[in-house]
């Protein structure tokens, strides 16, 4: 076997990390610690992103799994009661059928992604010149033969999802102002 | 001596890399090695930095300010004074509170530093002197800002105290909410630059810096990172006299300490960041040719930014929490949109990159300046108008 370079290294050290972080997001029993378990996988999920020299979804992993998602579910457990204490039980009667789903579902994606080129062996570097990709992507999303029309729906969707929330949070009867006072 | 002046960082980088591999290192590895010391060197300097020179700056002014005479014991003119305090943070007694999460209240602090830190790898301080030229530096900053967010939710949560935990649903509150601003007004430099890497962006403040083509953004990036920091009139996720210390209370001694040098270091490095972004950071005469003038030059601007958020700490009074919020979704965000909007139609209006381009972005900055100065006068009046009214019922005529 031919030494490892630096990036091979990286990559084992990383995947090792990132794969124990990820069982730990299910087995602890406290969820706070579950949840800072995902931050700790996410990132190094942007680290492998970013031995791939896809540095801009590395980012954007970070910026949005960490620094949005992450904070938002740690945030929503901090102000559930007693579910972070650790007192509450991590399995439910139906692990018996939950548990051979998920091996199911792992093989099942392991063979698909057994059939994509490269998998067994060296893949070809997709691009050669570095910061190309990112050009792409932009352009890709704002080019009508590419992505416009599902960026711009999901967009839509995305704005309703806000809007619907700011409607759930209004105060359930219209505040008649300055009327008490 | 000539080279060394031209190109003084390659200069460096080269004889280290020689010398390196003359022992027999090979150069893939001694490459890593030089990346790891740079790392090391870069971060120690601006850490001691930011420790010992930005607190006792920070101490000096707040004195003048307040009409004393702040530090003059230690060294001369109390330079010395915060290194005598680091040393008494060190010796102090590290406590881990009953009922705290152990692991996780020791990390915090930690990552702390680390976010802050981990900002200065895209920060050009001269030509070919930055830590890596990413692509996407704009959103590295963004991405690594979050983390110290984190952070901080994680000291409020592990510290198993009520002000701590308080401290933290402020700090998501007010770092989350501010980043949209930010977010938006970095497009607009990002839009200018055509490009979201730090070089570039300095690249191309060659003629124009950007706070003259983008004064609105300027003021909204650094008013929204005066929030990120979390210093006055920001500073509610600690308010010493609401919620005691907010997310820190609990933490002593050197772990204290890298929450307080983080925060120094974080308010150093959003001036460093506004100098690089809008004032064109290393830029300035003959900073091309000999890249250590960059170096002074990006100093000096740092400088200056440091000296404005410091006067603003000192001046001004916290905001309450709802004046937080009401600055940020109905004040900061639709000017922000507004301003992303109009430059970037300005932008195109705007044949070529001369004083067209300029005039354009000016015009379309002071046209959004003057409806937001009007609204803000017309909200203005229809607030004092209800009070004038509320006043007229009260006393009954």
């Amino acid at each position: 076997m031919p030494a490892m370079t630096v990036v091979q290294i990286i990559f084992v050290v990383t995947a090792i990390i990132t794969f124990l972080a990820a069982i730990m997001v299910v087995a602890s029993p406290n969820l706070i610690h579950s949840a800072l378990w995902l931050v700790l996988t996410l990132g190094g999920v942007a680290v492998v992103f970013l031995l791939l020299e896809a540095a801009f979804l590395a980012v954007v992993q970070v910026a949005i799994y960490i620094g949005a998602i992450a904070i938002l579910v740690i945030f929503a457990v901090m102000l559930t009661r007693q579910v972070s204490t650790g007192l509450a039980s991590q399995v439910n009667r139906t692990w018996w059928l939950a548990a051979p789903a998920a091996v199911i579902l792992f093989a099942g994606l392991i063979l698909l992604f057994s059939q994509v080129a490269g998998f067994q062996g060296l893949a070809e570097p997709l691009v050669k010149e570095p910061g190309t990709l990112v050009v792409d992507l932009g352009r890709a999303l704002v080019d009508a033969q590419g992505y416009v029309l599902p960026f711009e729906v999901a967009s839509v969707l995305l704005l309703a999802a806000m809007i619907g929330a700011i409607v759930i949070a209004l105060p359930p009867a219209p505040v008649v102002e300055e009327k008490s006072t | 001596m000539d080279v060394f002046f031209r190109d003084p960082f390659g200069w460096v980088s080269r004889t280290w890399n020689d010398l390196l591999t003359g022992l027999g290192l090979s150069s893939e590895l001694a490459t890593l090695l030089l990346q790891l010391v740079g790392a090391v060197v870069l971060t120690g300097i601006v850490l001691t930095l930011s420790g010992v020179f930005l607190t006792w700056l920070d101490r000096k002014l707040s004195a003048r300010i307040q009409d004393r005479l702040g530090p003059n014991r230690v060294g001369p003119y109390g330079l010395l004074q915060s290194v005598a305090d680091a040393i008494k943070l060190v010796t102090k007694e590290d406590i881990t509170p009953d009922g705290a999460d152990k692991v996780v209240y020791n990390l915090a602090p930690l990552l702390a530093i680390m976010s802050v830190a981990g900002l200065w790898a895209v920060i050009p301080f001269a030509p070919q002197l930055i830590g890596t030229d990413l692509n996407v530096g704009l959103l590295y900053l963004i991405s690594i800002g979050s983390i110290g967010t984190l952070s901080i939710i994680m000291a409020g949560w592990a510290s198993n105290n009520k002000y701590a935990l308080l401290g933290a649903f402020r700090t998501v509150a007010q770092l989350v909410s501010y980043e949209v601003p930010m977010v938006l007004a970095l497009i607009i430099p990002t839009m200018l630059a055509g490009s979201m890497g730090m070089g570039d962006i300095v690249a191309r403040q060659r003629d124009v810096w950007f706070v003259v083509l983008a004064p609105l953004a300027a003021l909204i990036f650094f008013i929204s990172s005066l929030a990120e920091v979390g210093r006055t009139p920001f500073d509610l996720m600690e308010a010493e006299s609401e919620i005691v210390a907010g997310f820190n209370i609990e933490y002593s001694g050197m772990k204290f300490g890298m929450f307080y040098v983080a925060e120094f270091l974080h308010a150093f490095t959003i001036s460093a960041l506004t100098a690089t972004i809008f004032l064109g950071g290393w830029q300035g005469p003959g900073a091309a040719a000999f890249p250590l003038l960059g170096l002074v030059y990006f100093l000096i601007k740092t400088a200056f930014v440091y000296f404005l958020l410091t006067l603003i700490r000192f001046t001004l009074p916290r905001i309450r929490i709802d004046q937080m919020n009401d600055l940020n979704w109905k004040f900061l965000t639709p000017l922000a949109l507004a301003a992303v909007i109009l430059t970037a139609v300005a932008d195109k209006a705007a044949l070529e990159a001369g004083w067209s381009r300029t005039g354009a972005l000016l015009a379309a900055n002071g046209a959004i300046a003057l409806v937001t100065v009007l609204l803000l006068g017309r909200h203005a009046r229809s607030l004092r108008r209800r009070l004038e009214a509320r006043v007229a019922r009260a006393t009954g005529s």
